[in-house]
């Protein structure tokens, strides 16, 4: 089982799609969630030859695709692009299964958009897996494009504009990002040929002045990703308007890409720089954490609320990566993870609080706890796991990113905690007003989950309580990555001090 | 002094002899062949003759010689590849062409006068336009192999004075389309005086019009700077008229909304090739030994023609309008490519014009067949909704759009990253990061209009898509396909291109 052929699969069933009729719905249907399960084998088993002590890439292939500007087609994947690959093939399924309806009535056929879901995952997986950075580029503004439809083409309210506002800004910095990569290409063509091999071009020597622009030139466009204060605005529209299923793939998924990118690309090829611009990161990571939960507070649209309470815990994945410890670097790579799932249950969760009510503001759902108590817990289950309660998956991350912080960067760490707190308020505010209390007008004949619900939402709750209880298998794949990562960017892990010796 | 008789090299001139003669028969058939035979003769005339001659090309190819015509003429790899690049455009062209029902039936007669209906009545067409068409491929062939002033200019009259006819053949608003042949002719004649004027002064300078003469007066000569200035700056704006660059662009956006759009296409793709061959071969042979005097010059050009064309095409209603600008910002992004002077300048160039073109043609390939009853409609919010009349061209068109915003996978991202990447190479830093912002600026009217073809309504007034002609429906295709896979897998077209990309003195 090769990264290529797990790539590729996906992409198969998309080309299966485009030979059936528009009319025949179910079978689509059928076909593409049946990829999507595939591609997810695939992945397990190929998650299960992964060697946890091996150093370096792993998967390993490359093969020469432009060979005149030196670009080859070239896939690898340690730890970390590993645990992302596996929340990208757990994330589509459950999706599709989720949103069963979701592709109806949209502007264009069922078909289209279970052909954009399918070529996305090929494009997710790919732009992990990718160690050729003008691959990587491809990948990832050409994943724009069936986002940008999911949104346009099968979102609500103001779709069209958040589609645009999301591609502008995207595409504004992946074209910043471009000018970096032209200025690296054309640094690694002067020193040892052209080539886009992510581990030569870590080697290069490069003045101060240039590195720092090219370092920026990725960072912003990763901050627009994932998305940091403020270059954040165009998210909460975004998810807004898009259709549940395509929220959770934009946060779950895509997002991460930004915050991988400050991983693999920021950290790794600019270490004397990212040095340099760390306190400035830091300060707008803790930003981000207390600006995105002071918001989501404040939120009356459930879709909003998930928006900025992601804001938030991106500002939390930031901060644990420019900390440069192992600690923080793991518990960054393993909030990615935690994030994804936490996301995808709220996001499930609302869109079936919303498709059943027919409204998204928080208030109209009161007292569903009586009416739909599976439900209910669901959303309680998902919210809890948001902020972090001990012994659900995301307060193993959150704790390891804080301490990894504070080991580096007391105050931040310290500013940061706050976002904890508020937190609680921002999500259980909104379960208490959702879910207890009265039941509102209209919520009372409201049917709990079916089946189908209830198959989608098993696996991620079930996955939020285990890594909760026992990250071990997790944070092992993590770790020696994560490791490897403050290695290459020349930091070792700052001893704890103790108290009186100094 | 005796006349010496010139040694041509027939063989090395062959591709241009062959168009050249097919359009002198051409002329004849016009004039003497039957109203019932003409037409088809008309067309298998020129697509035998380019075919012929694209034959010649690949039987010329590694030939390196700058003795084919007495020395005014090159033969090297960009020049075969250039020439081979038009022959191509130009066979699509031709196709477009064909679709014979967008030109005027006499060109002669007065718009609106009663000789007009009664040509368009009985259906006594001229076909002069093919002709026409291929003495300016010929030209096109001619200029960037051009080697001294003489010959060069010769080539940029052969060249424009048929499309200046071309341009006011439109059947339909044809006052709006001779304002546009008009327009043309009299800014070209201007730019073609500048040009002779700049000619005059080089001459001035290095006693010679081989560009040859010219470098090596530049490197070791006595010349006076003061005439090689004022020689350079002329023939520049001779050359930037040409291409369409800030500030002298003003007449792209008219000619190409007036012109026939099967016109518009030809000439917006190779007229675009042509200008920029013999613009590399100047800038990177005879006047190398001054890159003092005009890069920097040229850098602000390149810079406020980005940056205009991409501005400027926002606030465009009009399709034809529209692409004109966004081709204008591509002027400036091939100036960049000139910049930088450079090996993976040249091959970068040759690159971005090659698909460029195609998908210059396609594009406009495409709007040709968005129409209502009284004919074209290229009014952009007349667009709205047209993915749900016609889906499949709303996606091609969409792909081209995409490729002239330099969206990865297609052929413009390649084009754009490569020629970025030269210019950076040879430290035009700012013209890069500016080319990257005006990129954003691009972006955003690219995407609008398939935001008004996919996501707006379909209005009462929108247009439908005619079944469109075999020929034209194949230029579409063809067009997709070349700028889908040189999106995806250039490196053969990159790797030829690299072999043959050296300039010969």
């Amino acid at each position: 089982m090769t990264l290529s052929i797990i790539a590729a699969l996906p992409l198969l069933g998309a080309l299966l799609l485009t030979s059936l009729k528009q009319g025949q719905i179910e079978s689509i249907k059928r076909i593409a969630l049946g990829s999507s399960l595939i591609t997810l084998a695939a992945t397990v088993l190929l998650a299960l030859n992964f060697e946890i002590d091996r150093p370096g890439f792993q998967f390993v292939e490359s093969y020469s695709w432009i060979p005149a500007l030196g670009i080859n087609f070239r896939l690898g994947i340690d730890g970390i692009s590993l645990t992302l690959i596996l929340l990208s093939t757990i994330l589509v399924p459950v999706v599709l299964v989720a949103g069963w309806y979701e592709s109806e009535g949209g502007r264009f056929s069922v078909k289209t958009f279970y052909v954009l879901v399918l070529v996305l995952e090929t494009m997710m997986i790919g732009v992990f897996a990718a160690t050729d950075l003008f691959l990587f580029y491809i990948l990832f503004e050409a994943m724009l494009v069936p986002v940008y439809f999911l949104i346009g083409g099968f979102g609500t309210g103001a779709r069209q504009a958040a589609a645009v506002k999301f591609l502008l800004y995207s595409l504004f910095g992946g074209l910043l990002m471009l000018a970096s990569i032209i200025g690296l290409y054309v640094i690694s063509s002067n020193q040892i040929g052209r080539t886009f091999d992510i581990g030569a071009l870590g080697m290069l020597q490069i003045d101060n002045l240039t590195e720092n622009f090219l370092f920026l030139g990725f960072f912003i466009a990763f901050a627009i990703k994932a998305p940091l204060w403020p270059l954040h605005t165009w998210l909460p529209d975004a998810a807004k308007s898009a259709t549940p299923g395509t929220s959770i793939l934009l946060l779950g998924v895509l997002d991460k890409v930004g915050t991988f990118g400050m991983i693999r690309y920021c950290v790794e090829l600019f270490p004397d720089v990212a040095k340099t611009f760390t306190p400035l990161i830091i300060t707008l990571s803790v930003i981000s954490i207390i600006y995105g939960a002071i918001l989501a507070i404040g939120q009356r649209d459930i879709k909003g609320l998930i928006a900025f309470t992601s804001i938030s815990h991106f500002g939390f994945i930031t901060m644990g990566i420019f900390a440069m410890t192992t600690q923080g670097n793991s518990g960054a790579t393993l909030y990615m993870l935690n994030h994804g799932f936490s996301t995808a249950a709220l996001f499930m969760t609302a869109g079936w609080m919303i498709s059943r009510r027919r409204s998204s503001t928080i208030a109209d759902f009161g007292g569903l706890q009586r009416v739909t108590p599976i439900l209910a817990w669901s959303f309680f289950i998902a919210g809890m796991s948001s902020l972090a309660l001990p012994g659900l998956s995301s307060f193993v991350s959150e704790f390891l990113v804080l301490v990894g912080t504070y080991t580096r960067y007391p105050v931040a760490a310290t500013i940061g905690t706050v976002g904890i707190i508020l937190a609680a308020l921002y999500i259980l505010i909104p379960v208490q007003r959702a879910l207890h209390g009265p039941v509102a007008d209209g919520n009372a004949g409201l049917p709990d989950l079916n089946r189908r619900e209830l198959i989608a939402i098993a696996p991620i709750i079930t996955l939020i309580i285990g890594l909760g209880f026992y990250p071990k298998p997790a944070l092992d794949v993590i770790n020696p990555a994560a490791k490897a990562t403050i290695i290459k960017a020349g930091m070792a892990d700052p001893l704890p001090a103790v108290g009186g010796e100094k | 002094m005796g006349f010496t008789a010139p040694v041509l090299e027939y063989s090395a001139l062959a591709p241009m002899l062959v168009i050249f003669a097919a359009a002198v028969i051409g002329v004849i058939v016009e004039a003497f062949a039957s109203a019932k035979l003409r037409p088809s003769l008309q067309l298998a005339i020129p697509l035998g003759a380019v075919i012929l001659s694209f034959t010649q090309v690949i039987t010329l190819r590694g030939t390196s010689t700058t003795t084919a015509a007495m020395q005014s003429v090159v033969i090297d790899g960009p020049v075969l590849f250039l020439q081979g690049t038009i022959l191509i455009l130009a066979f699509l062209g031709l196709l477009l062409i064909a679709d014979f029902e967008q030109f005027a039936a006499q060109a002669s007669a007065i718009p609106g006068s009663p000789e007009e209906a009664v040509a368009t009545k009985t259906g006594k067409v001229q076909t002069e336009i093919y002709p026409l068409t291929l003495f300016a491929v010929g030209g096109m062939m001619l200029f960037p192999a051009a080697s001294d002033l003489i010959t060069l200019f010769v080539a940029l009259e052969v060249l424009s004075l048929p499309l200046y006819l071309m341009a006011g053949l439109s059947r339909r608003r044809r006052l709006l389309s001779q304002e546009a042949a008009l327009k043309y002719f009299l800014l070209g004649a201007y730019s073609s005086a500048f040009f002779l004027f700049g000619s005059a002064f080089l001459y001035g300078f290095a006693g010679k019009v081989s560009f040859q003469g010219i470098h090596n007066v530049i490197t070791s000569g006595p010349g006076n700077d003061v005439f090689l200035l004022i020689g350079l700056a002329a023939i520049s704006v001779g050359l930037l008229f040409k291409v369409g660059a800030f500030p002298f662009h003003a007449w792209t956006p008219d000619v190409y909304q007036g012109a026939p759009t099967a016109v518009t296409a030809f000439m917006a793709a190779a007229t675009k090739v042509a200008a920029f061959g013999a613009a590399l071969r100047i800038y990177y042979t005879a006047v190398s030994g001054a890159v003092w005097s005009w890069r920097p010059l040229l850098i602000v050009i390149a810079i406020i023609t980005m940056i205009a064309g991409s501005l400027i095409a926002i606030s465009q209603r009009d399709v034809k309008r529209m692409l004109a600008y966004s081709s204008i910002a591509h002027t400036g992004f091939l100036i960049t490519g000139i910049l930088a002077l450079n090996q993976s300048g040249i091959t970068a160039t040759l690159f971005y014009l090659a698909t460029y073109g195609l998908t210059t043609m396609g594009a406009f390939a495409l709007v040709s067949l968005v129409r209502d009853a009284p004919g074209e409609v290229t009014d952009l919010n007349r667009w709205v909704g047209l993915a749900r009349r016609s889906p499949q061209l709303a996606i091609i068109f969409s792909l081209f759009l995409l490729s002239f915003a330099g969206i990865p996978l297609t052929a413009g991202f390649i084009g754009k990253f490569s020629i970025f990447s030269a210019a950076y190479e040879n430290g035009a830093i700012s013209v890069v990061v500016v080319g990257v912002l005006a990129s954003v600026i691009a972006a955003f009217f690219y995407i609008r209009v398939i935001v008004m073809m996919f996501f707006a309504e379909p209005g009462s007034d929108s247009v439908s898509v005619i079944i469109p002609s075999r020929f034209t429906m194949s230029v579409i295709w063809v067009a997709a396909i070349v700028t889908l896979l040189m999106g995806v897998f250039p490196g053969p077209l990159l790797d030829l291109i690299g072999s043959i990309s050296t300039l010969v003195r």
